[in-house]
């Protein structure tokens, strides 16, 4: 009697994914890559239809000021110039006013919420200034333009009075109504909670044994904040207020309808004329031509660039604080 | 018997330390009403600085004489930061008051169930309503989270399961994504879409450009929420023979689905009162449009914005109503994503 004895072929292992996690990976990863085609496609689009202007004009597009087209009866342009460079000027005014205000105030009430206010305050101011940056900006920009601006003019005076003599603070001819210095303070209040909540979070990082140790050797909270949490902070700070810039200089609404927008390069902030990438697109846009909007278009992808930039910056600059726990 | 010591508190307020600090303020307050009296100055802005000066003054002032030199510093920087704080808020709450006084006599009963087709911007507030705002920015957000949920979960799930070569360069990307403008999202469907193929105003228009601003709220969100997902869990899922694809799908997305909830929230409330994008895209029409793939449709932004820019009183009143009804909306939202988000992850 023979006997047969089975032997046991050796189990397959493979570490090669299955059918379905091959499907997985790939339809998470493409989805994952969605981010990437989109941010390629609004720069090639935008520039395959302002490509046009961009020849036409070359560098003239963001150095010279003018704006204006002439046609014929026929909707034929006879005429053309476009240059962005007030417009330019007036976004960065605009934004660096903005920044200016919001970033001291934003730093003490981030420092206020982490090492003065009391736990229920602290729960509440969170809860509040997080849902006031999620207002909508037209919001901010119809009540500026009703309830907030008559005080910012008498205010804009008020620096004119006493600090007129700063080249920065002239205003000539004697016009207030709708300055940059108006859109700046519009654009602050939208930032502040921005910056607030950036800052917070990297202060609330700085090591607690060093906070201790500050308190035992005796010094005061001020000195314990001088001492560890603003060198901790300090770069996480100014990537905040980076992403505060990139926000206010892409601001829309809020801006055109408490700007006065003025196709002249103007750097008193506050007189009453000045430019903005984004809202000259929203009040060119109704009446313009098909070769005009090739010009919006190109004004559109300066605009995407600069806000592209000052995030790229902003961001690297918060992440680089976030892993150096100094 | 020893005695035994009772516990102290010596770093708590004591009833002296109240009644001085509210003396500060009261006396702060008085003198800042009697100095604007005095001078020519005037104004809630004279009021506001001369009580900060004067307590700051007041309350370094008693520090220096008590405890010197650097507490005298810290009491200032105390007033500074609290000072911070005050008009941090104060901005939030003009604003809530403000809608509030001038909204409400702008709501009437047919406010929510007519549109504003059959009424001009001088009528009186009774006629016309937001019907077709409310519907318009419904299917503007609908549209857009059906397409910007799965990408954007897709992408969150790409930068922590996957966490494939590209997890650095997309997790930037998307925070540059997060500071697009939204009139650049606006100029770009318009020519990449519109113009060439669709040719007309639609809802679809601005909802495509919506997704492009709801992406990256609810990527960066939901990545929050995945990374919170302890290991554990994938570990026992693949333990247990299941593919990646099992494990994500039964055990990651099912215990992260109430952040995944408030990632979704907190986008609608980003775009909710979007307004630039829309006013390329969407026509802005008076009239309810079911249909929204064709036509021009009306947005709450919209409708706000038309209002606005009328500028006769009633329309201004409409604008305002507007407004608050956007802002019931927003708060709605916001307070429903952190009612999700307080519930620990089970």
């Amino acid at each position: 009697m023979s006997q047969t004895v089975t032997i046991p072929s050796p189990r397959q292992l493979s570490t090669e994914p299955r059918r379905s996690d091959k499907v997985f990976r790939g339809v998470v990863t493409t989805g994952g890559l969605s981010s990437l085609v989109i941010l390629g496609l609004i720069a090639l689009f935008l520039f395959y239809r302002g490509y046009e202007v961009l020849r036409e004009e070359g560098l003239s597009f963001i150095t010279s000021a003018d704006w204006s087209i002439t046609l014929d009866e026929s909707a034929n342009v006879v005429e053309s110039n476009f240059g962005l460079s007030a417009m330019l000027v007036g976004t960065i005014l605009c934004a660096l006013v903005a920044v200016v205000i919001a970033v001291p105030i934003s730093v003490f009430s981030a420092l206020f919420l982490n090492f003065y206010a009391p736990q229920w305050m602290k729960k509440i101011l969170v809860a509040v200034i997080d849902m006031m940056a999620a207002f909508p900006s037209i919001l901010f920009g119809i009540w500026g333009f009703l309830v907030l601006m008559p005080s910012v003019e008498y205010w804009g005076k008020l620096i004119n009075k006493y600090l007129g003599w700063i080249p920065l603070f002239e205003v000539n001819p004697y016009f207030f109504t709708r300055s940059p210095f108006v859109a700046g303070v519009v654009l602050a209040i939208m930032i502040i909670p921005i910056i607030t909540s950036v800052s917070r979070e990297i202060f609330a990082q700085a090591p607690l044994d060093r906070i201790q140790a500050a308190f035992a050797l005796g010094a005061t909270r001020w000195t314990m904040i001088k001492a560890v949490v603003i060198p901790h902070g300090r770069s996480g700070v100014v990537g905040g207020a980076m992403l505060g810039l990139g926000r206010a200089m892409g601001e829309t609404v809020a801006v055109y309808t408490v700007l006065n927008i003025v196709f002249q390069i103007n750097w008193q902030v506050l007189l009453g004329a000045g430019g903005n990438v984004a809202s000259l697109i929203i009040l060119k846009f109704g009446e313009a031509s098909e070769y005009e909007i090739k010009a919006l278009m190109a004004a559109g992808l300066v605009l995407f660039f600069l806000t592209l930039s000052v995030n790229a910056i902003a961001n690297v600059i918060v992440k680089r604080t976030g892993k150096s726990g100094r | 018997m020893s005695a035994v010591a009772t516990p102290q508190k010596p770093w708590a307020k004591k009833p002296a330390d109240r009644i001085r600090e509210i003396s500060f303020l009261l006396g702060s307050l008085a003198f800042s009403y009697g100095f604007v009296a005095a001078t020519e100055m005037k104004g809630k802005l004279a009021y506001g600085f001369i009580f900060f000066v004067a307590y700051a003054v007041l309350s370094s002032t008693y520090s220096f004489l008590t405890r010197g030199a650097p507490a005298a510093k810290d009491a200032l920087v105390k007033t500074l930061v609290a000072l911070g704080a005050v008009l941090t808020v104060l901005p939030i709450s003009s604003i809530l008051f403000t809608v509030l006084q001038k909204g409400l006599p702008g709501l009437h009963f047919g406010l929510l169930s007519n549109d504003m087709s059959m009424a001009t911007s001088t009528d009186p507030i009774a006629t016309g309503g937001v019907l077709h705002a409310i519907t318009g920015t419904l299917t503007l957000v609908a549209l857009a989270l059906v397409m910007s949920v799965p990408l954007g979960i897709l992408t969150a799930l790409y930068l922590t399961e996957i966490k494939g070569k590209f997890a650095g360069p997309i997790r930037f990307l998307v925070q540059a994504m997060s500071g697009v403008p939204s009139i650049v999202a606006g100029l770009f469907i318009l020519s990449a879409v519109l113009y060439p193929i669709t040719k007309g105003f639609s809802a679809l228009m601005g909802a495509l450009a919506l997704t492009i601003l709801m992406i990256p709220t609810i990527a960066r969100t939901s990545e929050e929420v995945l990374l919170l997902i302890p290991n554990d869990l994938r570990e026992a899922g693949t333990a247990l023979g299941g593919t990646q694809w099992r494990t994500v799908a039964m055990i990651v997305l099912p215990a992260a689905r109430s952040g995944l909830m408030t990632a979704v929230i907190l986008g609608v409330a980003r775009i909710a009162g979007e307004t630039a994008p829309l006013l390329l895209l969407t026509g802005g029409g008076d009239k309810v449009n079911p249909n929204p793939f064709n036509g021009s449709v009306g947005s709450l932004p919209y409708y706000i914005w038309k209002a606005f820019n009328a500028g006769s009183p009633e329309a201004i009143t409409r604008a305002w109503a507007g407004l608050l009804v956007l802002m019931v909306l927003v708060l709605l939202l916001f307070t429903l994503a952190r009612a999700l988000t307080s519930r620990k992850v089970s």
